[in-house]
């Protein structure tokens, strides 16, 4: 395959492009990443612990103490709809050219975001006690966010329900693409068309009325669960490499499997 | 203000922790999975490389 490329110019670039998408080729430099990516994760989401709990209003005008939900709150939810992108991204690319790695860079996606859906419904629950004196309400954006969770945890369940594992892969990116129609709606669903008649829920929001310290903690945790997502993601996908390709010689020959 | 004063969070404290406990767990509880699924798999594969070994002697 070397020499075939070597003969070929065209060919050649086109390997160098795709010289990473072989798990062969990704599983070490996955490796070289993961530490890089806790270097960012720990620091951002302890800088936004102590900045979120110290350095922003004791109470806010109406809300209490317990607006500091807020943090991971808004991180999780971010993180939820993201990472249905970018699992949606790796199922469409694996379909279209059939690379292996891009379907298990989709499966090790899946579980982190259903991680941070589950969060965010969790966080999301504690708050709305807190605020609107209910722990659930089938409010839309609430509900369109239950419904990613159950999407998150159908294609998994797919996934592992198939034995072939490219048709597991096929089938479960399918269902993936299907659901991505969720995330828009998450996003721009508002659940009060008239604020005065329900001033607490899901409303419209404004960045520019959020006061400057609890935007700081609030995308420094954001980034912080964003650089986690990719150090979990990589970590999971390295283990998704061992044992599909337990049988492949490379594997085999890796210093930590021994000689 | 005292810690007592801070843990609670402006008579919060229960609903604070609760959302940043769950949290922690989730989080910290997946890195550790993903750490012991490795050290399994990296064992289940020694064990194969010895298999191959022992059979192509």
């Amino acid at each position: 395959m070397k020499q075939g490329a070597h003969a070929n110019q065209g060919v050649h670039v086109k390997l160098n492009l795709f010289r990473f998408a072989s798990p062969a080729a990704f599983y070490p430099l996955a490796g070289r990443l993961i530490p890089w990516f806790w270097a960012l994760a720990l620091p951002s989401i302890a800088f936004a612990l102590y900045w979120g709990f110290f350095h922003t209003p004791e109470i806010l005008s109406e809300q209490k103490q317990y607006y500091r939900i807020i943090f991971p709150h808004v991180g999780a939810a971010w993180m939820s709809m993201w990472l249905y992108v970018v699992m949606v991204g790796w199922a469409a690319v694996g379909l279209v050219f059939n690379t292996r790695l891009s379907f298990m860079m989709a499966s090790a996606t899946a579980p982190t975001g259903a991680l941070f859906t589950f969060l965010a419904l969790w966080t999301g629950a504690f708050w709305g006690k807190t605020s609107w004196g209910t722990w659930w309400d089938w409010d839309p954006r609430m509900t369109s966010e239950l419904i990613l969770l159950f999407l998150y945890i159908g294609y998994m369940a797919l996934q592992s329900a198939i034995d072939d594992t490219r048709r597991a892969d096929r089938a479960a990116a399918l269902l993936a693409i299907v659901g991505l129609i969720c995330v828009p709606i998450i996003f721009w669903s508002i659940n009060c068309p008239d604020p005065t008649q329900c001033a607490a829920l899901h409303q419209r929001s404004s960045l520019e009325h959020v006061e400057r310290n609890i935007l700081v903690a609030m995308f420094v945790m954001a980034f912080g669960f964003w650089m986690y997502s990719f150090a979990v993601i990589l970590m999971r996908l390295r283990n998704i490499i061992l044992a599909r390709e337990r049988h492949a010689s490379w594997v085999m020959q890796l210093p930590e499997v021994g000689r | 203000m005292s810690f007592q004063q801070w843990l609670s969070m402006g008579g919060y404290g229960f609903y604070v922790w609760a959302a940043y406990g769950m949290t922690a767990l989730l989080l910290a509880g997946e890195v550790l999975y993903l750490i012991q699924q490795r050290r399994a798999r990296l064992r289940t594969l020694r064990r194969l490389a010895r298999m191959n070994r022992s059979e192509s002697r």
